[in-house]
């Protein structure tokens, strides 16, 4: 009986990632010069926030003292703040504009739900692409970082898939917030709440300086949970606290690949 | 079970009203099926549900011998879909649309190219292979989608209204392709609410209206059944055609009086209209034509398709 229904569902997974995939491929079939151009202006973004912030503003800040009492450079604290809301900005603006754009104007998902591809297989795909863009940013930026010796290289190649966990986490929120959009006029709100958790999640001055209620707010916050860990890892101060991050946004990739799939199930297939 | 639709008091409902209201449907391998109804009759919803993208609500559906509630992956596989809205990727070129299509049936890259361009060449798009979607003309996109429905060497090709915002060229040429199709043996199911592209294509059809079947045969033997072989359109110089209605009084079956012209039924309309002038009645314009499904629908549900 086992052995009857196991390979059966083998093969099934086999073909939703199938299928997944040639939902992902067909972002790379549309990438175009224009489009590459839209990807450079994402990974200026961050280098240019680095520049300014971490090393400009830096340069009047000093030092600043961790926890522990180790004091750290103001563009080595500022730096892995930025590689996490990169992640966070790339992952979002492919799942929300892109994707609300593909699902309600271009109705691509239309002609795919026609084929065997189902909408999970829609949604894991186009989280995928998301990912894969998301890691160039932040491949091309710790490689920066490295290079202006903010971290190690070990602990840069660490940081990596720590950042493309960032990137899935909030792909997959951005989508789960797509189905539930009305119009373009919600991005302006999108845009807000995005911009609050970059100036607040502990990335241009520590959590600890805030009052406590705000302090806890703060950190239930995703992109304070994606600081954090990323933070931790490239300055070198991991501990248990960076594995309550690590579940959390695991936690919020499956959960919005589930809502996503089942809000575009109910959206697309009525 | 050789009927590659077959349903049975299928029901599709939405909050607060019923699309689809309990139709029999079968449909069988190699034939021209076709369901004629005005908008809002339930087409649309039914196609989709044979789409395997819209569970039915209830009744008993099964598309190449599966549920599509449990197999519909397996099912829309063997399917080619061609929707009312053309929903072409404008960010790919017109071959790209098909090969990047064809990677979601799970066909192989070189497979895919080949079968592109012998596609486009059937639709008579080879040269615009290159171009980007936008700068086609409607009917060339028209063309394009019914290519993307092909690639998967599809069982049943499903068609929804596929010459419905067309230009009379470009819907002869829709047309013409699709017949060929046919000739194939290739299983087509379409929905208009055009009589004379049910009566060029469709070998069977269905009548619709408000989420029922009104009548169901041959083109052919629709007319025969609820028609008469020939219909005089008359005319008159007034805002009030009913007010003639009576004095055409026994002429012919039966009158349908519409708000700019009266219908006569009649086996013979030359005899019908030396009637008319006997009764030295004068209408601005009188027409004879044969019966069309058009008269079929009129008579079945009292109102015209098109409006």
């Amino acid at each position: 009986m086992l052995t009857l229904v196991l390979p059966r569902r083998l093969v099934g997974l086999e073909g939703a990632a199938r299928r997944s995939a040639s939902v992902a491929q067909r972002n790379v079939d549309a990438l175009k010069t224009a489009y590459w151009l839209v990807m450079l202006g994402g990974l200026l973004e961050p280098v240019l926030y680095l520049f300014s912030i971490g090393v400009g503003v830096g340069g009047l800040v000093g030092e600043i003292a961790l926890p522990g009492g180790r004091t750290i450079g103001y563009a080595e604290f500022v730096a892995p703040a930025m590689l996490a809301s990169s992640a966070m900005s790339g992952a979002l603006s492919e799942t929300t504009f892109n994707f609300f754009g593909k699902m309600k104007f271009m109705r691509l998902y239309e002609g795919m739900l026609a084929t065997p591809v189902r909408p999970i297989e829609i949604a894991l795909g186009e989280l995928s692409w998301a990912m894969l863009r998301g890691s160039v940013y932040s491949a091309a930026f710790l490689v920066i970082m490295v290079l202006l010796d903010l971290t190690t290289p070990a602990r840069a190649l660490l940081a990596f898939p720590a950042a493309v966990l960032v990137g899935f986490a909030f792909g997959a929120l951005g989508m789960t917030i797509s189905t539930l959009i009305r119009g373009w006029q919600d991005f302006d709100m999108i845009g807000a709440g995005q911009f609050a958790l970059f100036l607040f999640s502990g990335t241009f001055v520590p959590a600890t300086t805030y009052p406590p209620v705000l302090r806890w707010l703060v950190e239930v916050t995703p992109l304070y949970r994606a600081v954090d860990l990323i933070r931790g890892i490239s300055i070198g101060t991991l501990g248990p606290v960076q594995v309550v991050d690590v579940l959390y946004l695991l936690a919020m990739t499956g959960a919005g690949l589930l809502i996503a799939g089942r809000r575009m199930e109910r959206l697309l297939c009525r | 079970m050789n009927s590659l639709i077959h349903a049975r008091g299928l029901i599709k409902r939405f909050e607060g009203f019923t699309a689809v209201d309990g139709i029999d449907v079968d449909v069988r391998a190699g034939e021209a099926f076709g369901f004629l109804g005005p908008n809002g009759a339930g087409k649309s919803s039914t196609m989709r549900m044979i789409g395997c993208v819209s569970p039915p609500t209830d009744g008993v559906l099964r598309i190449l011998g599966m549920d599509p509630r449990r197999d519909g992956p397996r099912i829309r596989a063997r399917l080619g879909v061609c929707p009312q809205l053309d929903n072409l990727d404008p960010e790919l070129t017109v071959r790209e649309n098909l090969t990047t299509y064809a990677r979601f049936f799970g066909i192989p890259r070189r497979v895919a190219r080949a079968r592109a361009d012998e596609l486009l060449d059937f639709v008579q798009l080879s040269e615009r292979a290159d171009s980007r979607v936008e700068p086609l003309s409607g009917g060339m996109k028209r063309r394009l989608t019914i290519a993307r429905a092909l690639v998967n060497e599809p069982d049943l090709v499903l068609l929804d209204e596929p010459t419905t915002g067309l230009d009379p060229q470009a819907r002869h040429l829709v047309w013409e392709r699709l017949f060929r199709l046919k000739q194939q043996g290739v299983t087509l199911v379409l929905t208009t609410h055009y009589m004379d592209e049910a009566e060029q294509l469709c070998d069977r059809l269905v009548v619709m209206d408000g989420g029922r079947i009104v009548a169901e045969g041959s083109p052919r033997a629709l007319i025969e059944t609820h028609s008469t072989r020939e219909v005089v359109e008359l005319r008159f110089p007034t805002d009030d055609q009913s007010g003639y209605a009576d004095k055409l009084a026994g002429i012919g079956d039966r009158a349908e009086v519409l708000p700019d012209r009266i219908l006569l039924y009649v086996g013979d309309g030359d005899d019908a209209l030396a009637e008319v002038h006997r009764r030295s009645l004068s209408p601005a314009s009188a027409l004879v034509r044969r019966s069309s499904l058009e008269d079929v629908f009129l008579h079945l549900t009292g109102r015209t398709l098109v409006d």
